[in-house]
């Protein structure tokens, strides 16, 4: 399956999906030394967002989430890439200053935890496992 | 997007890695808000200060920013730190904490910015005049900013602030465009208002109710609210809800100047306070703590509280927090002399929700800010109280909460 974004931050990436219907928030939410959700009793708790394709509706909570995501990437932690259906500031400003790929306005619902997904600038294809690309 | 040839070059990297990178900030949220062009700011104002707030990945980021070569280019004051950058060793902050807190500060002096670390920077010299676009963070001064002065600004991140500050543009959306200023919720005000604690408990209320709407008050009972109201009801409402601009029929600029109310808005009436303040004041009768300054405090803040004490000897550590040029006018005047001779401390570059108060043994709080309390709450081990400014001080003065 292909579909078509927005580029948040131009690249190009590859990686299993993470999925997430809920909002994330990187400030207090993300640990950023570890990768590891830890939003008390966030969908996605206790899962590490480290070279997966964090695929989620859009931001919340403090701007200074932007700040985790560059600290992820200093320590090797970040994610591959981004999907978004909606980029706010926090995701945006933390994927330009970390180099992560991002693609928004995409149909979030489409992706399932576990899939593969590139990014490649505006485009993402998804393939389910077991399916052949 | 249009970018003029300065800004593409500027983005191609000739002013180097740090502005290149402060424009792609720039230019990338007004891609997201499908802003027309970039305009040019007078003034920012920059959040992401407290070293509990930024913690460890902010200070590396910043450092890392400030090395390239980022330097601010126009006005840029800076939002409260965690502690008195003077005073934190007698405020028993501990070392450590302190160590960073201050290396988190010289970053962004090295970038230029004023270390105003208020949150009240219309009362620390960064004062903005009627229509003068500014690119501000920190909820409570955007909506001053823009409510009080009619300047105009976005609610503003503090990364994006401080991209803000280094291009000396952000991007022409939202409320800097005059059609997103209207009114689109008419708050029909039917109970008096007394103390700014008051205006506190009815700007959470609005907040709660305006969701993204700009909120246009009509208060039909007492006195017309002075700064000091104005302050704590936009406080109130940016931090309960997303409120960044609201206008009061007849007093706030623009609806002096223009009819800022929309066609079609809705109504609502608030004729009671109680919702708020059930909302925020706890049980706890014992009161360890009592803090006045959410905005930081204003000279006649301080002058009152002075007056409020009337000499008495407090039981309570009380921490009135303001910013340092407020701090240095209110010596001057004898105001904090009166005040330290109570036993209570005025306290610059401070905000309490930033401190680590739990580290410092803290467990009950008392403010006459709806947004402290608010933020207070979240800390797990606190409990807070929320009375107007008199109660607060009688506290105090008993170290419990008045019956």
């Amino acid at each position: 399956m292909k579909m078509h974004g927005r580029v948040i931050r131009q690249g190009q990436a590859e990686g299993e999906a993470l999925v997430s219907q809920q909002p994330i928030g990187f400030f207090g939410g993300v640990d950023a030394e570890t990768g590891l959700i830890v939003e008390s009793g966030h969908e996605l708790e206790g899962e590490s967002i480290s070279g997966r394709i964090l695929v989620f509706p859009r931001g919340k909570g403090s701007t200074v989430g932007s700040y985790t995501l560059y600290r992820l990437r200093r320590k090797g932690l970040a994610p591959a890439g981004i999907i978004n259906a909606q980029s706010e500031a926090i995701v945006a400003v933390g994927a330009i200053i970390a180099d992560i790929p991002t693609v928004d306005c995409i149909d979030v619902g489409q992706i399932s935890t576990g899939d593969m997904v590139s990014i490649q600038g505006a485009l993402v294809e998804v393939c389910q496992p077991g399916a052949s690309l | 997007m249009r970018l003029n040839d300065e800004e593409r070059a500027i983005l191609s990297g000739r002013e180097g890695p740090a502005a290149q990178k402060a424009l792609e900030i720039v230019a990338a949220l007004g891609e997201i808000y499908r802003a027309e062009d970039l305009i040019p700011v007078v003034s920012a104002q920059v959040a992401g200060v407290s070293y509990g707030n930024l913690g460890e990945a902010g200070l590396e980021f910043l450092r890392a920013w400030a090395d390239e070569g980022a330097r601010v280019v126009v006005p840029t004051t800076l939002n409260p730190a965690g502690m008195d950058l003077q005073a934190w060793r007698e405020l028993g902050i501990p070392e450590e904490y302190a160590r960073r807190q201050l290396e988190v500060v010289e970053v962004y002096r090295t970038m230029g910015i004023t270390i105003s670390c208020s949150c009240t920077p219309y009362l620390a010299g960064n004062l903005p005049g009627f229509g003068h676009h500014i690119a501000w963070s920190e909820s409570s001064a955007v909506s001053y900013a823009n409510s009080v002065l009619g300047a105009r600004t976005n609610r503003e991140g503090g990364p994006s602030a401080l991209a803000a500050a280094i291009t000396g543009r952000t991007a022409r959306y939202g409320l800097h465009l005059d059609h997103n200023r209207q009114g689109h919720l008419v708050v029909e005000v039917g109970c008096p208002l007394g103390s700014p604690a008051d205006f506190s408990a009815l700007g959470y209320m609005v907040g709660q109710m305006a969701t993204d709407r700009v909120p246009y008050l009509r208060l039909n009972s007492g006195p017309e609210p002075g700064l000091d109201e104005l302050k704590a009801l936009g406080a109130a409402m940016a931090a309960s809800g997303a409120v960044a601009l609201y206008h009061v029929e007849g007093l706030t600029p623009e609806a002096r100047s223009h009819n800022m109310l929309a066609s079609g808005a809705t109504v609502i009436n608030i004729d009671s306070l109680d919702e708020s303040y059930q909302a925020l004041d706890g049980t706890s009768q014992d009161i360890d703590l009592v803090w006045i300054g959410c905005p930081h405090a204003s000279l006649a803040e301080i002058e009152h509280t002075a007056d409020l004490l009337a000499g008495a000897q407090i039981e309570a550590e009380l921490w009135v927090t303001t910013a340092r040029d407020v701090l240095e006018t209110a010596s001057a005047k004898g105001l904090t002399g009166r005040i330290e001779a109570c036993a209570g401390r005025v306290v610059a570059d401070a905000c309490l929700v930033g401190a680590p108060l739990g580290e410092m043994g803290f467990r009950n709080i008392a403010t006459n800010s709806t947004k402290g309390a608010f933020y207070l709450r979240n800390h797990s081990h606190l409990q807070v109280r929320f009375g107007s400014l008199a109660q607060c001080v009688e506290a105090a003065t008993r170290g419990r909460w008045p019956a």
